[in-house]
């Protein structure tokens, strides 16, 4: 009893965005965030591209053709923009337990693993089993969110987390219908956009992207 | 025990045991090359090894029974550990004793007796390179066993030779847990056999050398075993990783005709995994020693990972 080669490299996409999600949460460079986010847009477009073969339906091709312009190419283009403006590129957080985040992203996995499993035993898509995986990924974009100081990271955190609804549409009901698509990839590219704006705002303010600063509370009248 | 049985795993133990320094030597020639160096040539190990059996030792006048009985121990746990990896054929009498967990066990009892040694005699930097060495190795095993952990469990065994017997012998399948599982072993190779991102099995420099440091004491027949068992276990664990992660080739139990067919795929596997060992080291730094152990930490992560995704994914392949 053999499984097809469709559903194989769809689980080894899967496995392969599970280990990017932890190669960003344990990533310190900015610059290197950048290229494993614009990596993770690839897989999420390749695995997009396989589902669309393996079931024959059509307007899957057109969501693959989606995130590859949008995650791969213009949202990348647009970060690397963003930070040679605020002339971060070579900026390292140090200010980061990696082990502990690392455990604490093991027990993201096995919660999420377990909270999927039943529900991909009622699935009869053939992506059934990556809705583990696609919970994980969104849970530890969650926790880079958490754990990052800096503005630039916590909004590659979010992009990601965005990655991850998507893979997970994708594998728990092959996909969102295209107009719903649409409108977030329009969304995603708005709000990257107004964070890029907000960027300069906080660095205007405060001379740093360190979004501490925003927790301090001015009573000034 | 009928005598085949004896003569393949006796072949067997003797090819891996002469093989291991040339295997250091292309490893070391490959990174020559890369560096744009002529290099030493591939037997360069064997030159080093026959002058070093020719001299008399020099023992340090507080060196104690330890100290000169632990080179003896090392390359003993070295030829009984690569006995029991199936290199050419999986019928092996030795395997079937000891799985991979007292594999690992092995590793473990030649390293507290290379620690001790580092110790005994009393120099600062061989208790320094003992401890460091504890410090990567505390961190090294329970990884492994993580790492070995995940074909067991697609096998449904703990025997090295069943592992291998399944895994060589299925329809092909894409088994992503074995995917985390290799990257994991990769990263433990280095660390564990010295290599460059945790240790530089080339480095002069006392404060930065970990396994070197362990064995600065030992001169000539000493120094040998120690090299030689060194170079052992580089190709152990690289025949670990070529038994449990690319096995196609290895010959079946019980049929010498496939020898031929083994032993070509062998040499050609090794030499590939040395080239791609070299490689490695030349596109990546030394660590800080601090940073070492989040290094292992990613190894232990990746090895869980793999465990984890062989409970979603692979249970309904199997």
């Amino acid at each position: 009893m053999s499984v097809p080669i469709t559903s194989q490299l769809i689980d080894l996409m899967a496995a392969l965005l599970l280990l990017i999600a932890f190669a960003m949460v344990s990533q310190r460079r900015i610059l290197r965030l950048i290229h494993l986010f614009a990596f993770q847009g690839l897989v999420l477009s390749v695995n997009t591209f396989i589902v669309a073969i393996a079931i024959h339906r059509p307007e899957l091709y057109g969501s693959a053709l989606l995130t590859l312009g949008l995650k791969v190419i213009v949202l990348p283009w647009l970060l690397h923009r963003l930070i040679d403006r605020l002339n971060v590129r070579w900026d390292v957080e140090t200010l980061l337990n990696i082990p502990t985040t690392m455990l604490v992203g093991i027990l993201l996995v096995i919660l999420s693993f377990n909270l999927a499993l039943p529900i991909s035993q009622l699935a009869g898509t053939i992506t059934r089993g990556t809705l583990g995986i696609a919970m994980a990924s969104v849970l530890l974009s969650f926790l880079m969110m958490i754990t990052r100081r800096k503005a630039v990271p916590q909004v590659i955190g979010f992009l990601a987390m965005e990655n991850g609804l998507f893979f997970a549409a994708t594998s728990a009901t092959y996909g969102m219908p295209m107009i719903v698509e649409l409108g977030i990839a329009l969304d995603v590219l708005v709000g990257v956009f107004i964070f890029g704006i907000f960027f300069f705002q906080i660095r205007e303010t405060f001379d740093s992207l360190d979004i501490h600063h925003l927790e301090k509370l001015k009573d000034r009248g | 025990m009928n005598p085949g049985f004896v003569a393949s795993q006796l072949f067997q133990t003797l090819l891996a045991v002469s093989l291991a320094p040339l295997m250091l030597g292309w490893v070391n020639q490959c990174r020559a090359w890369l560096q744009n160096k002529s290099g030493p040539g591939w037997l360069q190990p064997y030159r080093v090894l026959l002058k070093l059996f020719r001299k008399d030792p020099v023992l340090a006048h507080n060196a104690s029974w330890l100290f000169r009985l632990t080179p003896y121990v090392v390359f003993g746990c070295m030829v009984l550990a690569v006995s029991i990896v199936p290199v050419l054929a999986t019928d092996l009498p030795f395997s079937p004793g000891a799985d991979v967990i007292a594999l690992v066990g092995l590793f473990a009892l030649a390293r507290v007796f290379m620690a001790l040694a580092g110790m005994d005699v009393g120099t600062a930097f061989g208790s320094m390179g003992s401890r460091r060495e504890m410090l990567i190795a505390s961190l090294a095993e329970p990884a492994l066993l993580m790492v070995f952990f995940t074909p067991a469990l697609i096998s449904q065994s703990t025997a090295l030779n069943t592992i291998v017997e399944v895994l060589a012998h299925r329809e092909l399948t894409l088994y992503p847990s074995l995917a985390f599982a290799a990257v994991a072993f990769v990263m433990l190779l280095l660390a564990e056999n010295a290599r460059i991102p945790v240790d530089n099995p080339t480095t002069h420099l006392e404060l930065t050398m970990i396994h070197e440091a362990m064995i600065l004491e030992y001169s000539a027949r000493h120094l040998a075993l120690m090299e030689w068992a060194h170079a052992l276990k580089l190709m152990t664990y690289t025949a670990i990783g070529i038994a449990l992660f690319m096995p196609w080739g290895i010959a079946q139990a019980g049929r010498w005709e496939m020898m031929p067919v083994a032993i070509a795929a062998l040499v050609l596997k090794l030499g590939a995994a040395g080239g791609g060992l070299a490689l490695l080291e030349m596109l990546s730094a030394k660590m800080r020693i601090f940073r070492v152990p989040e290094f292992l930490g990613m190894a232990f992560l990746l090895a869980v990972l793999g465990m984890l995704t062989h409970f979603l994914l692979d249970m309904r392949a199997v």
